[in-house]
């Protein structure tokens, strides 16, 4: 494993200081695209270890209301897949070390091609990429033009992943792996720890890479209980719903500064 | 045409559903176990001479098939040239082709043992093909509807809840078709465990534009055989309708290995091709990744889906099933619009010649037929699926014509 790469980076520091990764989601574009940047530096100074910045998409069947409405929010601000590499590069200018994934649905990048996509990912000093609706069999051609520039190939496993189709797409993964905690959409309810922990072993079977935990994760106790036995948790729907709840800009820092920090401080109690 | 000859199209998808370059299964692995367990257990049954015994006497006798193959005398005269021919769907109950996946997907869900069927819908009609079968099965079922659908077809709407269903507006993104498939692809990730998803239409991901296709074969099978009983040969020609194409790939599909015979899937031109204002992806659109397969799609130039136009709720979807889009690019069916005018002015001629009140979807075929029909010999013959009936439009077109009823 290469240590070029900022999330390997990050995650071999994490673990030589024992502490858990805290994975913050947000989508690009939700609350003005001017704000974006801003509310990634206040996620990093608020504890943050690694930012999954959402691309917003017209149909984002993966997610539950709450990020929909996210997605829909930044549409209206016409955030497109440019406009969210953009943010990157402006994003990179004060941070040079805080991992940025970039967390989407495959259309908008078949549109600009993929080749293309790559290219300009890397140049706006992305550090992975998570396609939701690209699963294993489909996503060969992506994971190699981007694995060609040191990004890296972030999978969702869930709880109905067997052992075959595990081994298959830890074969692709690289970076770290994303376990969807239950069945559903993001930010539904009824997280079972007791599951969380099986999976997690039964996945450490198949690979080496860093596990981090996500769906339903709303605050520091339910954050900690998942991280427990995995690398870190992924933090998104409370967000983005702090996001559009907020009456300005300035609100949904400090909103989204008082829940990152909260879960920090239970990660690294 | 030359490639075409070297194509078996019954051995299309490949394994992971792949035409040529469209289809396959584009989802989120949290839809991965669902969708492998039902490939499993299909790939088990279409072969099984138990299961195909129990859909073929549930297509005979609660559908009523097979539906006529009927010489629509009146309006070929009017039209000056072709025979026209016409494949009764509209005769089906539940008054659509729909009931022929709702029916086979219905025994599939009873195989799995779930006590639940979504469906999404957009005019309607599949979502009461849908509660019909959940109705008949003692299944719990709910349909997914945009909420604009949900104002357009209110008649439908009714039907559905005296089925027993529960109808879900849904108000995320444009608030019809496409929107409310999504809705039902995260009620089935939430609720996979009792639950089956009846997918309408030849589009989703792999396994259902296969299966939902192979179910709708029946119609194209029929009037294969119907053709050579009434007239002693397939037809020069076939004219379907195509919103996401179940219908019109039903018929197609038993003849695409007849290369003599010339298919036209007709896409809805709303307000017309050059306006923008349609919902004609395999005319207008490009190749992309929408609803779990490739295939091509109305979206605008940062490949966000757009809304779609048509005067006929069926229609108005920006993608298409993945088999049209690979049929497109070998050429072995044409696709062409009819906009809403056209549509609107088959739908009164059919109604007036012939006294069959056609499905405004079915009426963007009877349109091109018209139109085709005129430039070929009477000696010849085309075969024009009537997918639907058009009680349920007679709302929008009496708003139309100003009229309240």
């Amino acid at each position: 494993m290469t240590e070029e790469n900022r999330i390997d980076r990050r995650f071999a520091g994490l673990r030589a200081e024992g502490r858990k990764a805290l994975v913050a989601y947000i989508v690009a574009g939700d609350g003005g695209s001017e704000n974006t940047v801003p509310l990634m530096h206040q996620l990093v100074a608020s504890g943050t270890d690694l930012i999954e910045l959402g691309v917003p998409f017209s149909d984002p069947m993966a997610e539950g209301p709450v990020i929909q409405k996210g997605h829909e929010r930044a549409l209206e601000h016409k955030t497109s897949l440019r406009k969210c590499l953009q943010m990157v590069a402006e994003f990179r200018r004060q941070d040079a070390d805080t991992p940025v994934i970039l967390m989407g649905y495959a259309n908008p990048i078949e549109k600009m091609g993929a080749e293309n996509f790559a290219e300009a990912a890397r140049d706006a000093g992305v550090d992975g990429a998570l396609t939701v609706d690209l699963p294993a069999e489909e996503a060969g051609p992506l994971n190699r033009l981007l694995s060609e520039r040191e990004l890296r190939n972030i999978f969702l496993l869930t709880p109905t992943t067997g052992d075959e189709r595990l081994q298959q797409i830890a074969g692709l993964a690289s970076g770290f792996v994303y376990y969807v905690s239950l069945k559903g959409v993001t930010g539904a309810g009824h997280l079972d720890p007791d599951s969380v922990r099986d999976n997690l072993t039964r996945i450490r079977r198949h690979t080496d890479l860093p596990l981090c935990v996500g769906f339903g994760i709303k605050d520091g106790e339910s954050a900690r209980a998942v991280s427990e036995h995995g690398d870190g948790a992924v933090v998104g729907s409370v967000l983005v719903s702090a996001i559009g709840e907020a009456a300005s800009a300035g609100a949904a820092r400090d909103s989204v500064a008082a829940i990152v920090g909260e879960i920090r401080t239970a990660l690294d109690a | 045409m030359s490639k075409q000859e070297t194509v078996d199209f019954s051995a299309f998808p490949d394994a992971d559903g792949h035409f040529g370059a469209y289809g396959g299964r584009f989802v989120s692995e949290t839809l991965i176990g669902a969708l492998d367990e039902l490939r499993e257990m299909y790939s088990r049954l279409k072969d099984d001479p138990e299961f195909i015994k129990a859909f073929d006497y549930d297509l005979a006798h609660y559908v009523g098939r097979p539906s006529p193959l009927y010489l629509a005398e009146r309006l070929t005269e009017a039209a000056g040239g072709a025979r026209i021919w016409l494949k009764r769907e509209d005769l089906n109950h539940t008054g659509a082709h729909k009931v022929n996946n709702t029916v086979g997907q219905a025994l599939l869900a009873k195989h799995s043992g779930k006590t639940r069927v979504i469906a999404e819908t957009g005019a309607g009609q599949h979502g009461v093909a849908t509660a019909t079968v959940a109705a008949r099965l003692g299944l719990k079922c709910a349909v997914y509807m945009g909420a604009e659908d949900v104002k357009r077809q209110s008649p439908n709407v009714y039907r559905m809840k005296l089925l027993g269903a529960e109808v879900i507006p849904v108000e995320s993104g444009s608030k019809t078709l496409k929107d409310a498939m999504n809705e039902a692809m995260r009620d089935w990730v939430t609720n996979v465990d009792d639950t089956f998803y009846i997918i309408g239409t030849v589009a989703g991901p792999h396994p259902y534009p296969q299966l939902v296709r192979d179910f709708n074969s029946v119609i194209g099978r029929e009037a294969r055989r119907q053709s050579l009983e009434e007239f002693g040969q397939l037809p020069d020609a076939l004219v379907a309708c195509v919103g996401g194409g179940s219908n019109a790939i039903g018929l197609f599909h038993p003849f695409l290995n007849d290369s003599d015979v010339k298919m036209y899937g007709v896409e809805a031109g709303g307000e017309g091709l050059a306006t923008g204002h349609h919902a004609a992806p395999l005319n207008d659109g490009v190749p992309g990744i929408l609803h779990g397969n490739r295939t091509y799609l109305m979206e605008d130039d940062d490949g966000q889906i757009i809304e779609t136009h048509s005067v006929s709720a069926g229609l108005d979807y920006p993608g298409v099933g993945p088999e049209h889009a690979w049929l497109k690019d070998i050429g072995r069916v044409e696709y062409v619009t009819a906009d809403d005018k056209e549509a609107l002015d088959a739908f009164r001629q059919l109604t007036r010649t012939e006294g069959i009140l056609p499905a405004l979807e079915s009426s963007h075929a009877v349109a091109y037929a018209l139109k085709l029909a005129a430039g070929m010999g009477a000696d010849q013959n085309i075969v024009v699926n009537l997918s639907g009936r058009g009680d349920k439009d007679i709302f929008t077109v009496a708003a139309i014509d100003g009229i309240q009823v």
